[in-house]
């Protein structure tokens, strides 16, 4: 994927519920001033509020680093969960609906990658996770980003 | 600042501004009271003005004369501190942002920098440029001390305001005979779902309530999490004997909620409060009509 532009708006800490909150409301605010129609505001949040949530409950907090992109005439965003936890020791079985080690749903991560135009995982044990999720203010189906 | 930090000031110099700042009191105090600063936060007399000019002025008069320029802590502005947090918060109320107000600040050292050349025959003298360096230093402090006063403020603020949202209950509300609804508002975490199904639960119990209905339109994000408390909830109710239905989803929360997996096939959900209303008067054989207006006279 081509990208010609891209602006880091911010970087927020995820370390308590509160922080979540605020995640939500930046991340809301953010899509709507990129153009993002009210579907795809609710979808990312969710997705946001989600994995922000992962980056608190299994990796102990960290932050989320937002970042604009801008490819010709479409607008996107970049968000980027990074912890220093112990990492995901099974991807796709994380990535599978309903597994859960947290006691929740299940849907965190599976339901997010659903959410959103592109969700990859960087994951090494001991080490820590980054989450990152790609969206566009466009339904126009788009190439995968290359890993 | 234009003047570096580890410039040292002797401490003759910083007496000499201590004494100079008491001595001039009225006529920089005069100055300052027309300084944006003093003169948006005072607004009902000049004299007000001038009274806390000259309360600042004591206070960096006797900050100074300890030789203690760059000390934020210093004891000298223990008497101005309140003052300074109200000033700073007035101007924060009007909607100048902490540059701003740090910007104000700076801009009274203006008119009493050049109070103090006047004090010299040659303004271009060692000692002269000692003074001024002392006062630079001083006003800097100043400013730092008026920043470190309004964060204060503003830590007390997000404070109470929290204290204010933790207050915000989510009451139960009786809409007919049998029947209460949860309005929900806001975000819905562990802490707050736990209050929400303990009223609810009371409520039942009180209102002998075969029907509640738990409303999200004011519910601006429904994750997985928030639908599991939704879910538990629901399932608490059901316990109870009472059947619960979930209103005001919204468009764009449907189609997340779908697009997330969560599934909510078990919960009776309606789009609107009104709509989930109808549909349980319905369920209890209630019928609503349109009756003759009140007040209406019969022909």
């Amino acid at each position: 994927m081509r990208v010609s532009h891209h602006t880091v708006r911010a970087c927020l800490p995820i370390g308590s519920d509160s922080d979540l909150a605020w995640v939500r409301q930046h991340v809301r605010r953010v899509a709507a001033e990129s153009g993002f129609g009210l579907v795809q505001q609710t979808k990312l949040v969710t997705a946001a509020s989600e994995l922000a949530r992962n980056t608190l409950i299994h990796g102990g907090g960290g932050h989320v680093e937002v970042t604009a992109l801008e490819d010709g005439s479409a607008h996107g965003l970049r968000l980027s969960f990074v912890d220093t936890g112990p990492g995901i020791r099974d991807l796709d079985q994380a990535m599978t609906d309903g597994y859960t080690t947290g006691g929740g749903l299940g849907l965190g991560l599976s339901g997010a990658r659903r959410l959103v135009h592109d969700l990859t995982v960087d994951t090494r044990p001991g080490q820590g996770t980054t989450v990152t999720i790609v969206v566009w203010a466009t339904d126009m189906p788009r190439p995968r980003a290359e890993p | 600042m234009q003047v570096p930090e580890q410039d040292t000031v002797p401490e003759s110099a910083a007496r000499w501004v201590g004494e100079f700042l008491r001595r001039r009191q009225e006529q920089i105090a005069q100055r300052w009271a027309d300084a944006e600063l003093f003169r948006t936060v005072f607004t009902v007399s000049r004299d007000e003005a001038v009274e806390a000019c000259k309360a600042v002025l004591d206070a960096l008069s006797a900050v100074a004369a300890h030789g203690a320029l760059e000390n934020v802590a210093a004891p000298g502005f223990g008497p101005v501190r309140d003052q300074l947090g109200r000033m700073a918060g007035s101007r924060s109320r009007a909607g100048a942002g902490p540059a701003r107000v740090a910007d104000e600040v700076a801009a009274l050292r203006g008119p009493a920098t050049a109070l103090l050349r006047g004090e010299f025959e040659d303004p271009s003298s060692e000692q002269a440029h000692e003074c001024v360096l002392a006062l630079t230093v001083l006003m800097g402090t100043l400013r730092l001390v008026v920043m470190e006063t309004a964060l204060g403020e503003g830590e007390q603020l997000i404070e109470r305001q929290r204290q204010q949202l933790l207050e915000v209950a989510t009451p139960v509300i009786n809409l007919w005979h049998g029947i209460v609804a949860v309005p929900l508002i806001g975000t819905l975490d562990s802490a707050r779902s736990q209050v929400v199904m303990e009223n609810l639960l009371d409520a039942i119990v009180t209102q002998q309530a075969r029907y509640a209905i738990l409303d999200i339109t004011g519910v601006p994000t429904v994750d997985s999490l928030v639908a599991q408390h939704l879910m538990k909830t629901v399932a608490a109710a059901r316990l109870m004997g009472a059947e619960c239905i979930v209103s005001g989803i919204r468009p764009a929360i449907a189609q997340t909620i779908v697009h997330l997996g969560i599934d909510l096939g078990t919960i009776p959900t309606r789009n609107s409060l009104a709509d989930a209303l109808a549909h349980v008067l319905r369920q209890q054989g209630i019928a609503v009509s349109a009756g003759a207006p009140v007040g209406a006279v019969p022909r």
